[in-house]
């Protein structure tokens, strides 16, 4: 069974995932950080594939792209370095990017390697869903990929809908229409909120974009199943050295 | 004579389309839903051809050039999109878009430039409309290019600089989606290209086949023929080429030419130009050609031109490329400087530097004498003097 459904089978409430760019602050430090996150408790890992253009990303995701690619970090390297990631940790991950790397490493080649290594679900906010349905929606499911696709204040109802019926793992709630990294306005998110409970979806929603500290987790953790934490982290990263007692202390501060 | 359009999703055969993330999915489908409609309705036509015709001066000439007929021994004609209001072809398109951005609603603009000619004429409809206008420009682009900034300055724009990545037109284009991203709902973005998401590259090219439309009309009125055998423009995303394409896409007696910049050349990493290095990707929403490394990631480009320094081509002409309806070639910087000289020493106007490599390309022809060759004008040089300059 896929990992992230795992998850949801036994714990519904105060998910905790934590976002952050592979390769960024050094090329080494992707696993290293995947561990510590393990031991820090965390309920899921995102992993962020660099993009020399992140469209959708604020500063400081932008800043981490251009050093893990700096670095050398690619697809390759990167599912290089996963290889044996399931010999240490049995955590839900996740793998986040745009679509370009992933069409020039080749989409079958690339589902079926992330798939051999233990990945467990793919987050492409700039692919579209028709794209998915006709080329890549079969090999997903034969390689046990969970589907997460993004819904914004701005998605119509209809919309949530039809990605509800085509997203599976969880459904991603950005918290606002934004870029990554800007500060969450909670006053905002109220009707945000009510439209999507009375939407009654199928999938477990996770909260993302703009959640940095408690007050925000908590939110977060009232109104959906979960939350995501990305730039905060990531800027938690350049600002600190990478040990296992840092990033135990940075996960219990956002916890309740 | 069918029109060329793309399909209901935006597609030119592959290419196209519409990849943007979620965030900017109900601007983009707002945009896909109405564009036609307002386009087609009577009202927009009449405010268009009126602003086009009195504000902006068209129709612009087509001139038949004596000198350069001679020199390169056919009938050469120079569409003289540099004597449209604000000095390029780049006014067609916003005069369109800031009209369906009132119709929309909007009351905020954004927009990228490169060579600051699209900035400037965003910049200026704004003003003649009453809109706040933001215009992301890559930080580099704004020192080469700055008699522009200061025209969009004065023009009550408020100029932002680009600082990441190669900080020019691929990176303005990036701040402004992503500045799109954040104003969601009072804010439309004016692209200044046949590029980015559906249906920006349809849209764009039917605010710009005046061009071509022109041409036709202006040919048939001077020589009774109503087109030309060649029709030759510059590319960088390729809203000129396509203006000046457009009518003649399917006329398979007109032979249509792209000149993209080769930068330093094509076999250097110092180039932008798209077909001749470019694979098939994604970028600014479009599936196209763009230059980029084994891995996928986008390179930054170069040409001494900040109006083609860019690393993708609009799907329209990558489709075109691909089906053999035109020919895409390129020419390199210091080629480019020597057209822009010529043809100001010998024809008395100076071009863009965008737009000399579509005049350089004359010297790779062989033309019969009887052949009609239009070359598109697209712009007019005065923001290129500080280039020119270290030349004299
Ligand atoms: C005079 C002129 N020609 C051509 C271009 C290139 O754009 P496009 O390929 O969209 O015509 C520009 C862009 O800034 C320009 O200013």
């Amino acid at each position: 069974m896929n990992r992230i459904t795992e998850l949801f089978k036994h714990k519904e409430k105060n998910i905790l995932s934590i976002y952050f760019t592979a390769g960024y602050p050094n090329l080494e430090s992707t696993t290293t950080i995947i561990e510590y996150l393990d031991e820090a408790k965390v309920d899921m890992i995102e992993i962020g594939m660099p993009f020399s253009d992140p469209l959708a990303d604020g500063p400081t995701i932008q800043d981490a792209n251009t050093i893990a690619l700096n670095n050398g970090m690619s697809l390759k390297i990167l599912l290089e370095q996963l290889k044996d990631i399931r010999s240490k940790t049995q955590i839900p991950i996740l793998l986040m990017g745009y679509l370009n790397p992933i069409i020039q490493y080749g989409e079958p080649k690339f589902l079926q390697e992330i798939h051999k290594i233990g990945i467990d679900g793919l987050i492409i906010p700039d692919m579209p869903l028709p794209y998915f349905k006709t080329h890549l929606q079969k090999l997903y499911y034969h390689f046990n990929i969970a589907h997460v696709m993004l819904v914004t204040p701005t998605t119509s109802e209809k919309r949530i809908k039809e990605i509800d019926e085509n997203t599976n793992g969880f459904v991603y709630l950005v918290s606002s229409n934004s870029i990554t990294g800007n500060q969450l306005q909670i006053n905002h998110l109220k009707t945000y909120f009510e439209k999507i409970q009375q939407l009654q979806l199928n999938n477990k929603t996770i909260l993302g974009f703009g959640i940095h500290n408690k007050e925000t987790v908590k939110h977060a953790f009232e109104h959906c199943n979960g939350a995501i934490v990305g730039s905060a982290f990531v800027k938690f990263l350049s600002n600190n050295k990478i040990t296992s007692n840092n990033i135990k202390e940075f996960i219990n501060n956002l916890r309740l | 004579m069918k029109q060329f359009k793309p399909d209901i999703n935006g597609f030119y055969g592959e290419f196209g389309g519409a990849f943007v993330p979620e965030m900017l999915y109900a601007n983009v489908q707002e945009l896909q839903e109405s564009y036609l409609e307002i386009i087609n309705s009577k009202s927009f036509q009449e405010e268009f051809h009126s602003l086009l015709k009195d504000y902006v001066g068209r129709p612009t000439p087509l001139y038949f050039s004596k000198n350069l007929s001679h020199q390169f021994n056919a009938q050469i004609y120079l569409k003289r999109e540099d004597l449209c209001h604000t000095g390029a072809h780049k006014i067609n398109n916003t005069i369109g878009q800031i009209l369906l951005a009132k119709r929309l609603g909007k009351q905020k603009i954004i927009a990228e430039t490169g060579a600051g000619q699209h900035g400037v004429a965003t910049a200026t409809v704004c003003a003649l409309m009453n809109m706040e206008c933001s215009i992301y420009m890559g930080e580099i682009d704004i020192a080469r290019q700055k008699p522009n900034v200061e025209r969009m300055q004065l023009l009550g724009a408020n100029v932002v600089a680009s600082t990441s990545g190669s900080k020019t037109l691929k990176d303005a284009t990036n701040d402004a989606i992503r500045a799109w991203i954040n104003n969601p709902t009072d804010t439309h973005y004016i692209i200044g290209s046949v590029v980015g998401p559906h249906p920006y590259p349809d849209m764009v090219s039917i605010f710009q086949s005046v061009i071509s439309n022109e041409i036709k009309n202006q040919l048939q009125e001077k020589i009774n023929r109503d087109y030309p055998d060649y029709v030759i423009a510059c590319v960088g995303g390729g809203s000129n080429a396509i203006g000046a394409f457009y009518h003649f896409i399917d006329n398979q007696k007109t032979k249509l030419i792209a000149v993209e910049a080769a930068g330093i050349g094509i076999q250097t990493n110092k180039t932008a130009a798209t077909i001749a290095l470019g694979k098939i990707g994604i970028i600014h929403g479009s599936k196209t050609y763009l230059i980029q490394t084994e891995d996928g990631q986008i390179i930054e480009p170069h040409s001494i031109s900040a109006g083609l320094d860019y690393p993708g081509i609009g799907p329209a002409h990558a489709y075109l490329h691909d089906t053999s309806k035109s020919v895409v070639v390129s020419i390199t910087d210091d080629e480019a400087i020597q057209a822009a000289f010529d043809l100001s020493k010998k024809e008395g106007i100076i071009p863009a530097l965008e737009t000399a490599h579509a005049l350089a390309y004359l010297h790779k022809m062989k033309f019969k004498k009887d052949d009609v060759v239009v070359v598109n004008l697209s712009g007019r040089g005065d923001k290129d003097m500080m280039t020119y300059k270290k030349y004299l």
